[in-house]
Formats: C-alpha cells, sequence, structure tokens
C-alpha cells in the first residue's frame, strides 16, 4: 500500500507536467481547430527566453512576466505571418507547417543556445513537502498553477464577452461572421494565449526535466496523450487526463503478473495501449463531447 | 438505323471531350514508359553512392504510397506507418537470419504479417476518427521500437543491438554489382506494386474505398461494407509499407529498433504531403524530397540544417499547398485550357 501510494505521488508530480501541456493543447485546438505539433517547441523556446532574461541578471518573476507577454505576441504573429495565408488549404498541409514550425525552432534553438542540458531555477524552491518524500514543493506548486490556470480559462471562457466570441468563433465562424466576430482575430488571439499557456508551462517543466532543446518532445506527446484521453473538447477532462497518464505509467509496473514481466521497459507501451483501450469505449475522450453532424 | 445520323450530328459539338479523355492516360503512358526507360539506365551509369540513394527514395516512395492508400484514398489518418515498416524489416531480417530464407520470399511473408497485424489494428481503429486515430497510431509507432527491444525477444530480434543482415549477390550471369542488383529489384517491386495500387484503385473497390472517405453514410446507403473495407484498406495500406520495410532491410543490410521510431513516421507524413495526397505517382516526389532535402540542408549549413529544412517545407506548402500531383494538376488545366481559349473568346479577356 505504501508502494501504491508513493507511485501515485510520483504520479501525480509527473502527471503535472503532463496536464499543463494538455491544457496548452487543448487551448489552441479549441482555437484552431487543429493540433499544434510545434506546441512543445514553442514552449521550449519561451524557456530559454526566460533562461536568458534570467542569465542577464533579471529577477525570475521579471522574467516570467516578460516571457508570457513576449510569447503571447509571437503566438499572435505566427499565426498572421504563416498561418493565416494558409488557413484555407487541406488539414494535412497545415499539419506538414506545423512539423516545418517545429524543426526551425528546435534547431535554432539548439544553434543559439547549444544543446548542452541547462538548470532552471523554481520559484517554489526543491524541498520535500509535508517532510516526505513523496512530493516536493515544485511539484506542488506545478500541480497548484495548473489549477489555477485552469480556473482563470474557465472564468474567462464563461464569463468575458471576448471569451465568448472565441468560443463562437472556433464552434462556427460562418455565424460568428455574421454577428460581427472578427474571426481571423479570434484564432490569432487563440494561439496567442496557447502560446502564453505553453510558455507557462514550459518554465514549470524546465526545473524538472531540465532545459534544452530536446526538453519538450516526450512532455508534448504525454500531453497530447492526455489531451485526447480527456477529450480534445474539454480543457477539465484535458487536465485530468494528463494527471491520468502520468499516474497510470507509474503504476503500471505494479500491476500482479504484466508489472513485473514487462516491467520498466514497456510501461509506455502499457499506458498508451490502456489509453488506446479507453478510447475503444469513448470514442471522443472521457469528458470531451461527441460530434453529431446533421445528414 | 435513324440514331447514326443523330450521333453523327453531335460529333462537332461533343467529339473533343471522348477525344481528350482517350488522349490523357496514352499522354500519361508516354510519360511513365520514358520514366521507366531513365530508371533502367541510371544505375548503370551513377555512381554506388547515387544508386543507393536512389534505390531508399524508391523504398521510401512505396512506403509512401502505403500511407496513402490509407490516408489519400480511404480518409484515415496513421502516425504509426513507422511500425508496419519496422516490422516489415525485421520480418525479413529475422527470416534472413534465423531461418536463412532466400531474400526474395522475404519480401512477400514481411507483407503478409504486416497485412495480418495492419487488418487486425484496423480493427479497433474503426471506433477513432481523427485525432483520436493519430493518437492510437501513435502509440502503435511507440509501441513497436520498445517490443524489438523488449529482453524476452532478445533471441529472435537482437535486441538493442538490432541484426545484421547478408545482402544477396546478384545472380552469376549478370555483370553487375550488389548495389546495381538491389537497385534493379527494388525498381521490379516498385513497380509491380505502384501498378497493382493504381488499378486498385480504378477498380470497384477502389471506388467503394474512396465512396467511404467523401461520405460514409451514403456509401454505407450504396450497400458498401464500411468497416470491411477500412479495415482492409488498413491491412493492404501495412502490406505496402511492410515490403517497403523489407526492402530496406535488404538494402541497409542491418535492422536496429530505434531507426523505426515516430520521426520516421513523421518523415513519411511529409513525403506524403509534399508528393500529394491521393496521388500515386506523387509518392515518389515524397520519396526524393524525404530522401534529399535533409540532405540539402544539412550542406547548407550543418548547425541550422533543421532550421533549413523546416523554412524550405514552409516555401513548398505555401507554394503547393496541395503537393506536386496538385501543382502538376493546376498547371496542365491552366495549360489545356489556355488553348481552347480564344476560340470561346476571341477578345481575349479574361473571364
Amino acid at each position: 500500500m505504501e508502494l501504491v501510494l508513493q507511485q501515485v505521488m510520483a504520479g501525480l508530480a509527473n502527471g503535472a507536467i503532463y496536464a499543463c501541456m494538455a491544457l496548452a493543447v487543448v487551448m489552441i485546438y479549441q482555437a484552431i481547430d487543429h493540433l499544434n505539433f510545434a506546441q512543445g517547441e514553442m514552449a521550449m523556446f519561451s524557456t530559454f527566453i526566460a533562461w536568458q532574461l534570467i542569465a542577464w541578471g533579471q529577477p525570475y518573476w521579471v522574467a516570467f512576466g516578460v516571457t508570457i507577454i513576449a510569447s503571447f505576441v509571437a503566438g499572435i504573429l505566427i499565426e498572421r505571418v504563416l498561418f493565416r495565408p494558409i488557413h484555407n488549404a487541406p488539414v494535412l498541409s497545415s499539419l506538414v507547417a506545423f512539423i516545418a514550425l517545429f524543426s526551425i525552432l528546435n534547431s535554432s534553438a539548439g544553434y543559439i543556445w547549444d544543446f548542452t542540458i541547462k538548470t532552471f531555477p523554481s520559484p517554489f524552491g526543491q524541498k520535500p513537502l509535508f517532510g516526505n518524500g513523496l512530493m516536493d514543493t515544485h511539484e506542488a506548486g506545478m500541480i497548484g498553477v495548473t489549477l489555477g490556470m485552469l480556473g482563470l480559462l474557465y472564468l474567462f471562457f464563461r464569463g468575458t464577452r471576448l471569451g465568448l466570441a472565441m468560443r463562437a468563433a472556433a464552434a462556427n465562424p460562418e455565424s460568428a461572421r455574421l454577428v460581427g466576430i472578427r474571426v481571423g482575430w479570434m484564432t490569432a488571439l487563440g494561439w496567442g494565449m496557447a502560446a502564453a499557456i505553453g510558455a507557462v508551462a514550459g518554465m514549470l517543466i524546465a526545473p524538472v526535466v531540465f532545459l534544452e532543446p530536446n526538453m519538450m518532445l516526450g512532455v508534448l506527446l504525454y500531453g497530447f496523450a492526455g489531451a485526447v484521453l480527456g477529450g480534445l473538447t474539454s480543457p477539465g477532462g484535458a487536465v485530468l487526463g494528463g494527471f491520468a497518464v502520468g499516474v497510470i505509467e507509474n503504476l503500471v509496473p505494479l500491476v500482479p503478473y504484466i508489472g513485473p514481466a514487462f516491467g520498466r521497459e514497456l510501461k509506455l507501451t502499457f499506458a498508451l495501449v490502456l489509453i488506446v483501450v479507453v478510447l475503444m469505449f469513448r470514442p471522443s475522450g472521457l469528458f470531451g463531447r461527441s460530434v453529431v453532424s446533421r445528414v | 438505323m435513324t440514331t447514326l445520323p443523330e450521333e453523327g450530328v453531335a460529333v462537332p459539338a461533343s467529339a473533343r471531350v471522348p477525344h481528350q479523355a482517350w488522349a490523357m492516360p496514352a499522354r500519361s503512358h508516354w510519360i511513365v514508359a520514358a520514366v521507366i526507360v531513365v530508371a533502367l539506365v541510371v544505375p548503370l551509369v551513377a555512381k554506388s553512392f547515387v544508386i543507393f540513394q536512389l534505390t531508399e527514395v524508391m523504398i521510401y516512395g512505396l512506403a509512401i504510397l502505403g500511407l496513402n492508400l490509407l490516408t489519400g484514398f480511404s480518409g484515415q489518418f496513421s502516425l504509426g506507418h513507422s511500425a508496419f515498416y519496422g516490422i516489415g524489416a525485421y520480418t525479413a531480417a529475422i527470416l534472413m537470419h534465423n531461418y536463412e530464407v532466400g531474400y526474395l520470399w522475404t519480401l512477400p511473408a514481411a507483407g503478409i504479417v504486416c497485412f495480418v497485424v495492419g487488418f487486425l489494428f484496423g480493427l479497433p481503429a474503426l471506433r477513432l476518427q481523427n485525432l483520436y486515430l493519430a493518437l492510437a497510431t501513435f502509440a502503435l509507432a511507440v509501441a513497436v521500437p520498445q517490443i524489438l527491444k523488449y529482453h524476452g525477444l532478445e533471441n529472435w530480434t537482437g535486441g538493442v543491438q538490432g541484426l545484421v543482415v547478408d545482402q544477396p549477390d546478384p545472380p552469376g550471369f549478370l555483370p553487375i554489382s550488389t548495389d546495381q542488383w538491389l537497385y534493379y529489384v527494388t525498381l521490379a517491386v516498385v513497380l509491380l506494386m505502384f501498378g497493382a495500387a493504381t488499378s486498385l484503385m480504378r477498380s470497384r473497390t477502389g471506388r467503394a474505398i474512396m465512396a467511404i472517405r467523401d461520405n460514409p453514410i451514403a456509401a454505407a446507403a450504396m450497400g458498401i461494407n464500411n468497416s470491411l473495407y477500412k479495415t482492409l484498406t488498413f491491412g493492404v495500406s501495412a502490406f505496402y509499407t511492410g515490403v517497403a520495410g523489407a526492402l530496406s532491410a535488404l538494402v541497409v543490410a542491418f535492422v536496429a529498433p530505434d531507426s523505426f521510431n515516430f520521426l520516421l513516421s513523421v518523415s513519411f507524413l511529409v513525403g506524403l504531403v509534399i508528393g500529394g495526397v491521393g496521388s500515386i505517382p506523387g509518392c515518389l516526389f515524397g520519396g526524393l524530397f524525404v530522401l534529399y532535402v535533409p540532405n540539402i540542408a544539412n550542406s547548407i549549413s550543418t548547425g541550422l540544417a533543421g532550421a533549413i529544412y523546416g523554412v524550405i517545407l514552409l516555401i513548398v506548402i505555401f507554394v503547393m499547398p496541395t503537393g506536386a500531383a496538385g501543382l502538376v494538376r493546376l498547371a496542365v488545366l491552366r495549360l489545356s485550357r489556355a488553348r481552347p481559349a480564344p476560340l470561346i473568346n476571341p477578345e481575349g479577356g479574361k473571364p
């Protein structure tokens, strides 16, 4: 039982990383109806900007704020410059554009800041929480910030005119345009917000996985899995899905028979297979709305 | 008796349509024949390394064709084709390494193994759409290298080290090198399979597959068994990619688990889009792009190779959002429209 608890806590700590990323994934999915493959690299690049600002002697919170604003602007610029011209292209073409963006950001970060691993400070410190080794303060802080962001997003989308306009633009662009919503700018805003959330996620994740150009690849894939598990239409579900992926991944080695036989080598495989099995029964994710189309 | 003169009267107005419908395949037949002649001659004059690269281009093209059958024609999305490619390569390598099966027999064997795996994987995939299917296939792409590395299977797969494959010698009566021989073997397989895919997509089955892509409900109403065709397409798609994997095991003479990772799937996807989704000859162009463009980017700047690759990719997507096939189609349309235009519109004004 002690062991299970320990693994669950470790899973929650990992899960917080995935949940952060899953939230950013769902945000941009809501805004543009595509999955942004470059999301992780955008977050990585933002984190490098924060690292550079700290290295130049800025206090942590100044770097934090400047990075979020810079990421927001950069997200809007990327949408306006790169993705606006091809917004009518087939889905797979925009997917390749995401892959291109991924490649550009990854390679330039490596070129500017090289591929050596860098440490990134945590605002919460990394002392054990409650005096036992189950979770440290940074991990607890990360969970807190993720849930906080989720709450703010909920208030934004449910409580403000702008949030309503963004939801309308994503759900039904034609009708939204007819009632006077500037759909193009709503999409750009969605990109900006997703980039900013990604930046927060990156800066929270970096103290755990360390900062280097490839740090986000694995995280993004798990975040993606979490988002799909929770349902791509539900930010809350995505966060829960992210936590679930972390916990499942850590509990698999403890399962009788399967765990000892396959152990650590295949735990990722088992986690993914489990997710696929869940999707068999809930094809739109655990909390996703299934899309009903009129014939 | 009376119908004949009537048809004769109608000829001047409509003759162009059947004539052009006839002329188009004839012209494309000439192009295909010319490409085949060039492909037959090239290895006799090219350097050994170039021959090796061109063989790889054809193999990638074949793998991309497999993905295209699934994505372009059946409308199902896959990030898992690196897995089928890997399973095909390993099937060939294990058969040759552990059981000393003749190398030509490993190709159909790899195809059949992949067909079965693809068909079985197509069953759960029936429930999933778009990004959810992407995740399921992604799981496959992640799982296969890990299973190949798994210590319980080391006797078969060679674990992390992988397997070394003996390259076949060319038959004694031919004065050519191993590279040239493998090139011709690959060319023969690729021609056969591209031809088969073209025929398949022009057949009743192919039209059924495309009908499901375009409107599943209407297709079902026409009496098409959606589930059967979708899973079968998954199997056939895996068959193609598996044969490509087996060929790659022969040509590279080595298989290792980590060469069949998720990034290979991404490469296939890039090749598919650049070549043209739903275009069979476009797959070979995709193969060329996937093999050569990263090398070109690397030769421009080693440090920024990824960024240059990305920029090239973006430019290509901006210039031809529907891939090379879409560009060619557009060009043909423009050219064929340009000629009759003066007849219809003597003032030359643009419509």
